[in-house]
């Protein structure tokens, strides 16, 4: 039996050790918010952040983590309530088909928190962390997520305009 | 996937113990390894989880170098601050490689000894010497567009696919490692990797069960630092051609030049004669063409991979010239 803890709750599993975070979250928990493409880490579809850094779900086993806080698609907003991220997408047509799109919302959030660490990307002009957040910037640090549909220009307003909406707020923590 | 078993090491001594009892493999980010295994290019009958052992730590060293530990993710260590600062060239080869999520994942030790992405050993139904020696080289007569124009043998034309490791090579880093006896060693990185011969299925002069413990660089060295990568698409694709460059230019002359490259070989390559013919000299176009030519002598591409043999020579021209511009004028 492993313990793992996803948005918050506590499952008690038993998984053969070959399953991945991936297949434990939707074919053991349920969890089908996060979706499968191409189950080797080139798509991101199956984006979900692990103590608050996006990884590719399907590249990794279950097994290897025991006691860390997995936060899926689910544990950001309810239909009811919209993670603001979320909100965007819909505003800003973010999407055509949609099954890239919780992979998108998840790896977006642990963008703009690895920006707001100050990390540089390989377009920005300077190491020192002083960059903007641009459009180029947003689809550099974005291009671990692949939209077949192409939705990638309303896929960098919708996360540009959550990130602007925020700044205007002045709010520093808002996943949880 | 095959079946294996699985543990999780509390320390060093006992991720030894557990690799040397089950002939296991180590497993820490898990990106490539996993992967493979999906196709079952990979098979092994044990996993020995090494991702918590505490080697997580960025620390300067005595000498005023760095030493990195082995689980350092290649996100934290391009965004040290220390690295930035004193080597950008290896920051800006990280920033270069993978995806922002595979970043966070993958660390510095697994990156050194992650696998060619050369198709056919992807395709357990072609032959490949490096998946199941002595069944031949798919690549040689096949689809070669990515493969290897220096260090090739008759047996294997793969390239090491790491940006990290060839940042590392041109600042002389070396790697700690924890023998399965207990001892432990230290291994340059150019010593590290291997070309192909007729094994290429040893890729590095690891020895079974000895462990990554970190990767140290000696003190940051002067110059520009410049990693230029060339590849298909502008994001998350493998380097067709790579170069790190430290170049340093004192009073008109280049005073100092380190120079690896990524793309070219089935490991990070670098050529002491290159740099040889560049320091001392007063930067110019000819000069680069004379490095370039001595880089490429013994290059041949196997077909489709032609192109990179002009595609080396310019993109080595065009760091060249970048790294002394500010010299020149």
């Amino acid at each position: 039996m492993i313990t793992l803890t996803v948005n918050d709750t506590v499952h008690e599993l038993d998984l053969d050790p070959r399953t991945s975070l991936l297949d434990a979250l939707r074919d053991h928990l349920a969890l089908t918010g996060t979706k499968k493409g191409c189950d080797h880490g080139q798509c991101g579809a199956c984006t979900v952040l692990v103590n608050g850094r996006r990884i590719n779900s399907c590249l990794t086993l279950a097994i290897m983590h025991e006691g860390d806080a997995v936060t899926t698609i689910e544990g950001l907003g309810t239909p009811e309530a919209l993670h603001p991220m979320q909100a965007s997408f819909l505003d800003h047509d973010g999407f055509q088909c949609g099954y890239c799109t919780p992979g998108q919302i998840v790896s977006a959030l642990g963008m703009l928190d690895e920006f707001r660490a100050g990390w540089p990307s390989h377009v920005s002009e300077s190491l020192d962390g002083g960059t903007e957040l641009s459009d180029e910037e947003i689809s550099e640090r974005m291009s671990g997520n692949i939209c077949r549909c192409s939705a990638y220009p309303n896929i960098v307003h919708a996360i540009r305009a959550a990130r602007d909406e925020r700044a205007d707020k002045g709010e520093s923590e808002e996943r949880t | 996937m095959r079946e294996f078993a699985y543990s999780r090491a509390g320390d060093l001594e006992e991720a030894g113990r557990l690799a040397e009892e089950q002939a296991g493999r180590f497993i820490a980010g898990g990106t490539n390894l996993l992967d493979l295994m999906k196709l079952e290019v990979e098979t092994p009958k044990a996993l020995v989880d090494v991702s918590r052992l505490p080697l997580g730590e960025i620390s300067p060293t005595e000498d005023g170098g760095l030493r990195i530990g082995a689980m350092v993710t290649n996100a934290d260590l391009a965004a040290d601050q220390t690295v930035r600062r004193d080597y950008p060239v290896l920051s800006r080869a990280l920033l270069a490689g993978a995806s922002g999520q595979l970043r966070n994942k993958a660390t510095t030790g697994g990156n050194l000894l992650q696998r060619t992405r050369c198709y056919y050993f992807y395709e357990t139904s072609a032959p490949c010497n490096k998946r199941n020696p002595g069944s031949g080289c798919a690549a040689l007569d096949g689809f070669n567009r990515i493969h290897a124009i220096l260090g090739t043998s008759d047996q294997c034309i793969a390239t090491h696919p790491s940006d990290m490791a060839v940042a590392m090579l041109a600042l002389d880093a070396s790697v700690e490692t924890r023998l399965p006896d207990g001892g432990s060693r230290t291994i340059a990185l150019k010593n590290f990797h291997r070309l192909p011969g007729q094994t290429p299925e040893v890729e590095s002069n690891l020895q079974p069960g000895e462990l990554i413990t970190s990767v140290v660089l000696p003190p940051p060295p002067k110059g520009r630092h410049i990693y230029r990568k060339v590849r298909d698409r502008a994001s998350y694709a493998f380097a067709l051609v790579s170069v790190a460059a430290i170049v340093a230019v004192e009073n008109g002359k280049i005073a100092s030049a380190r120079l690896a490259f990524g793309g070219l070989a089935h490991k990070p390559w670098r050529d002491r004669a290159v740099e040889e013919a560049l320091i001392g000299q007063e930067p110019s176009e000819a000069l680069f063409e004379e490095a370039a030519d001595l880089l490429l002598k013994e290059a041949a591409g196997h077909g489709h991979n032609d192109f990179k043999i002009p595609l080396g020579r310019r993109t080595l021209i065009a760091v060249l010239s970048e790294a002394t511009k500010e010299a020149a004028q």
